[in-house]
């Protein structure tokens, strides 16, 4: 088997994913082509030695619909003979294009392939294409589906997470995220974003709140209570977890992924597509795992899913130097750090989605840049991608520094 | 069957099932309504179409003699398509067909009108339209869960479909599902005719061009936010027990994505799964056919004329006493509400004047209404204002000797024709009764609390009760709009005695190691009301205490669970934590908060790995309640499995779903029943024996 290499990955700055983001009069192909077009110019890249472009995207409709990959190699001028394709694993996407993308180089059908994601929340509601998971009552009498928020309201409660402990998490996330930005950490990967004049509309993560306390996130109304209690929500849960007397309702925004925009692109490649086009290797991925996970709570798939690529690669959990954990909700990050015991400082070190945000379909390619990042200024060698996954699923993808 | 015919080219089918106490949807009814429509469609002289009914109801809706019995799926489907294709006939006609309502029509019969171009319905607040199939297990057949959310919208449509609420001709109207609105009988038909004169052509709006549906579509974010609220909301009033509503979201999601000729296909299909399935035979059988037996008082003895009860006596002002005083009153009975203060008894008073005030207050009760309904109860301390009174009830404390006093007090003055009653909830009528100078005018009258809400009372035959007794009783029962069982004498009767199980289940659960809130849950998700820890506490454990108490030093040390009882020793002797009345219980009751299990439930009875699933707990909380059930029926406690089944599910809130603790036994399978049984006894000994005749239960 071939390895696969990753020589680049590039990323927007998240925007607020508001109608007053920085990004929102940004479109989803505007987003995508920069991250393709730095990936370009920065590797001097003859795109027509480009087999495919593959982006995750989990709102996949409007302009955001279609084969949106193709429209962004497109929009970002690659050669016609590039060919794209979108994919949707729900929040694992963006890292889930990157494993399909190593895949297909260890297959050796491929030589060289762009991954990533894209997603603009700002003009695409979450959930606005429906799905059957979400709404068909057939199957969603048989599963027992919850939104994700009383997911990890359940995993609190289960856990004994208090309100207290999320916020502390979520303090944290903050304070880590606005260090990393200010000795520029993310810097290297940052593709600031411009208008056609040339004017830039967005350069760093605007999201953050850096000088939130614990005083005032502990002032935030919890998000899921009123859909839990009121709308009968708790009791979907309750009928799978019959041991639980409440649901303790400790998840908002303030300790919850934020809704953003943004794309990733990631540069894959054979080792002997790399020494052809003189690209230097900045890592190698070593194993990768996709799992299913128990739907009603959703969000534990992260453990089962590191565990089987751990397995896959003939490590132990200990062996990984950084984890990047997707901070869908703080207690997501929380069971998966005491389900594997690990400790703290291993762990999103650079902050995570609670303070930056979370643009569904490109968060598992950013994550990689930030990862890589983290590897190369702390010259470690192993690290570790995983997201929980709508529906219960979870991914994970193992790399070395190099 | 029809009343046909033709006047000034306007054709008037009147609907007269005549072979059924009310119009309802019977083959016979469909064949003959598609032969008047094609003489009707052969006729092209004829402007319109007006579908009335010859009877007060317009029509009730399906036959249920008629579903009842039908046990293949695929038939039942063809009967389904049979009336729907009938009904998308009639509805593309080019020529008007105008439903002149003129009475309450329900289910079917309302269907039918939903496929008329124009509904028209007599605005009297007594009628009713709707669609209540689900309250016995069903989803509307004919079309009604495809043509309603494309009238209404979806979002209207399903609290409707689900809740099977009906709404009288004027809500209606603002509801959307009904046109216009006539004070006469005379006026119907003259709008009706208007109607067909002033639309030569008409289309139902979903077939007409450019339609689209109120709303907004099923794949639209109105959808998307609607399906998953609904869903949610009959899981946490179902849990899952009931098919029907299930069932109903799934046809209104898919139907509403195809024509309506598919829609109308998918409804068919899950009509003829609800209609063959055990669910809903049951729930037909109990809450239509055994309830209405009950409401009827089949159970009375023929022979004795009807009794009068003008004038009722109640000795005993408290919970049980006040509340009986207030629905005799309210049913037009002259009532003596007695205590032994003249204060006491007013305050007893007070709460009818607090409950009527109320009605007044939501404008179901005039002023001058109110005050005769309180005018007809006098509060007193004197035992002889029983006298004049046709019934006596007695609702003192659970003590034998102060219940002999106040029975010889008023026997003393009572008329020697009176009957006399007890609402003891446990203690035997056939020992109270020794007593009374004529034990065959004593009886058990058992209401249940509070007594303005809860619909049933358990009639209890002492063994010297008489039929008069019985028969002036039931007259009684039936005048205060409640619903009579009637049973024989024993310890707890019937439904004390088998809900005491539910209660003894839980609290053994609990001594075993299982974590109480799956305990809570195994009940709640098997469909009772409530968890049997918390309905403990509602009871109290000090009840439960002095009940095993009294038991074991009547009977014995063996006649009682000794687990439960030194639970219950322990939490209102020990501990003092008598239920939520003392504010602790199994639970904590926080002020202002939501109760809680206690703390101190883990460190009396830890947990331990047990491998019960929720399910395995939820069926053994039902069997042992079927199992109490069926030794009561062979023990003669229960004179007609229709009225264990009734009492279970009016008494207690044993689970509708099951057709009540009979049915349970023949929905679960007689065989099935057994081992179910049988690995219980295994595990938990004695009180899971079944008795050997359990076997041929049901096999006639």
């Amino acid at each position: 088997m071939k390895q696969a290499y990753i020589f680049d990955a590039v990323r927007t700055p998240r925007g607020r994913g508001k109608a007053d983001g920085s990004l929102h009069s940004s479109r989803p192909i505007t987003l995508a082509a920069e991250c393709l077009k730095a990936i370009r110019d920065r590797n001097n890249l003859n795109t027509q030695l480009v087999d495919d472009v593959i982006l995750g995207c989990v709102t996949p409709i409007g302009e955001q619909g279609g084969d949106v990959a193709k429209a962004a190699a497109l929009h970002a001028d690659y050669h016609q003979s590039v060919a794209g394709v979108t994919l949707n694993r729900f929040c694992g996407s963006g890292l889930e294009a990157i494993n399909q993308a190593a895949t297909n180089i260890m297959s050796g059908q491929f030589d060289l392939q762009v991954a990533g994601g894209v997603e603009c929340m700002s003009r695409i509601a979450m959930g606005s294409d429906g799905g059957a998971l979400m709404i068909d009552p057939e199957l969603s009498f048989k599963v027992g589906f919850v939104p994700q928020g009383i997911g990890a309201d359940l995993i609190a409660t289960l856990r004994g997470y208090t309100r207290e402990d999320v916020d502390r998490f979520a303090i944290e996330s903050q304070k880590k995220a606005a260090i990393a930005w200010e000795e520029k950490r993310f810097q290297k990967s940052i593709i600031p974003i411009k208008d056609s004049l040339g004017r830039i509309l967005l350069d760093r993560d605007e999201h953050m709140r850096p000088d939130t306390t614990f005083e005032k996130i502990s002032q935030l109304k919890p998000a899921f209570l009123e859909l839990g209690e009121k709308w009968g929500l708790d009791s979907v849960a309750y009928k799978k977890y019959p041991r639980v007397e409440s649901i303790q309702h400790v998840h908002h925004a303030g300790n919850s992924s934020g809704i953003v925009d943004g794309a990733a692109a990631v540069l894959i490649g054979s080792e002997e597509m790399g020494i052809e086009l003189k690209l230097k290797p900045r890592a190698r991925i070593i194993s990768m795992a996709a799992v299913g996970s128990e739907p009603t709570i959703m969000l534990t798939g992260p453990a089962p899913a590191t565990l089987k690529a751990l397995a896959r690669a003939n490590m132990k959990a200990s062996d990984i130097d950084l984890y990047e954990v997707n901070e869908a909700f703080a207690a997501v990050v929380m069971n998966f750090r005491d389900e594997l015991e690990i400790p703290d400082s291993k762990i999103n070190v650079n902050g995570g989605a609670i303070a930056l945000g979370h643009p569904l379909g490109a968060t598992g390619a950013m994550l990689m840049s930030t990862l890589i990042d983290e590897l190369e200024r702390t010259k470690k060698r192993f690290g570790c991608i995983t997201l929980c996954i709508g529906g219960g699923m979870g991914i994970a993808t193992i790399i070395e520094r190099i | 069957m029809i009343n046909y015919n033709e006047q000034n080219n306007i054709a008037v089918l009147k609907i007269n099932v005549d072979s059924r106490p009310m119009n309802v949807i019977t083959k016979e009814f469909l064949e003959a309504l598609k032969l008047q429509w094609s003489q009707f469609e052969q006729n092209s002289k004829l402007k319109g179409l007006i579908i009335t009914s010859d009877r007060p109801e317009f029509m009730a809706g399906a036959d249920l003699e008629m579903i009842r019995h039908i046990t293949d799926p695929l038939e039942c489907f063809n009967l389904a398509l049979d009336l729907q294709n009938l009904l998308r006939q009639i509805e593309k006609s080019k020529r008007p067909v105008v439903a002149a309502i003129n009475g309450t029509a329900l289910g079917g019969g309302f269907e039918i009108t939903l496929a008329c171009h124009q509904r028209i319905a007599l605005n009297h607040p007594k009628i009713q339209l709707g669609l209540p199939e689900v309250k016995l297990g069903l989803l509307p057949g004919g079309g009604g869960t495809q043509r309603l959310p494309r009238l209404i919208g979806i979002e209207k449509s399903l609290p409707l479909l689900l809740e099977g609420r009906s709404l009288n001709p004027s809500k209606a109207l603002e509801a959307g599902l009904i046109h216009q609105l006539a004070n006469s009988k005379e006026e119907l038909l003259k709008l009706a005719t208007e109607y067909i004169l002033q639309n030569p052509e008409a289309s139902a709006p979903w077939d007409k061009k450019g339609y689209r549906l109120p709303g907004g579509d099923v794949q639209t974010p109105v959808g998307y936010r609607m399906f998953p609220g609904a869903m949610a909301k009959v899981t946490e009033t179902t849990w899952h027990n009931y098919p029907a509503p299930m069932k109903i979201l799934s046809v209104v999601y898919e139907g509403l994505q195809v024509t309506l000729e598919q829609g109308m296909e998918i409804e068919a299909r899950a009509f003829a799964e609800l209609v063959t399935s055990e669910v809903t035979k049951s729930m037909i059988n109990t809450l239509f056919y055994s309830m209405n037996e009950c409401n009827k008082g089949v159970s009375r003895p023929q022979n004795i004329p009807e009794q009068k009860v003008n004038k009722v006596g109640i000795l005993g002002a408290g919970m049980m006493g006040r509340g009986i005083a207030y629905s005799s009153a309210m049913n037009g009975i002259e009532v003596v509400l007695k205590d032994i203060s003249l204060e006491a008894a007013q305050a007893g008073k007070e709460y009818s004047v607090k409950l009527v005030s109320n009605l007044v207050e939501k404008g179901k009760l005039s002023s001058q209404e109110a005050e005769i309904i309180l005018s007809r109860i006098t509060p007193t301390a004197d035992p002889q204002m029983m006298k004049g009174c046709d019934l006596v009830i007695e609702a003192v404390i659970e003590d034998r000797n102060l219940k002999a006093r106040v029975t010889k007090e008023s026997e003393d003055v009572m008329p020697k024709t009176a009957i006399y009653a007890s609402n003891t909830s446990t203690l035997p009528i056939t020992g109270l009764a020794e007593a009374s100078q004529r034990p065959q005018q004593f009886i058990g009258l058992h209401f249940f609390s509070p007594v303005d809400k809860m619909p049933l009372v358990e009639i209890i035959m002492g063994e010297k009760t008489g039929d008069h007794a019985l028969a002036l009783c039931m007259d009684y029962v039936r005048k205060i709009k409640k619903t009579p069982i009637v049973v024989n004498d024993g310890r707890g009767f019937y439904t004390s005695r088998v809900f005491t199980t539910y209660v003894i289940e839980g609290i053994n659960m609990l001594t075993e190691g299982i974590e109480p809130q799956l305990i809570e849950s195994a009940g709640k998700m098997a469909g009772m009301p409530v968890g049997p820890l918390s309905v403990s506490d509602e009871v109290s454990l000090d009840l439960i205490y002095h009940i095993l108490k009294q038991t074991e030093a009547d009977l014995g040390a063996d006649s009682i669970d000794q687990a439960t009882y030194k639970v219950v020793t322990d939490f209102t002797q020990n501990l003092k934590r008598l239920g939520r009345k003392t504010g602790a219980g199994f639970y904590d009751y926080p002020e202002n908060q939501k109760k809680r299990l206690s703390p101190i439930l883990s460190e009396k009875f830890p947990t331990k790995e047990h491998g019960f699933s929720r399910e395995a707990l939820s069926l053994r909380l039902l069997t042992i309640q079927a199992l109490e059930t069926y030794k009561c029926l062979e023990e003669k406690i229960i004179r007609e499995e229709r009225d264990a089944d009734v009492g279970s599910i009016l008494g207690w809130g044993f689970p509708p779903y099951t057709g009540g603790t009979l049915s349970y036994i023949h929905q679960r399978g007689v065989e099935q029943f057994v081992k179910d049984c049988q690995s219980l006894e295994k595990l938990y000994g004695k009180r899971f024996k079944t008795p050997a005749s359990l076997k041929n239960f049901g096999s006639k």
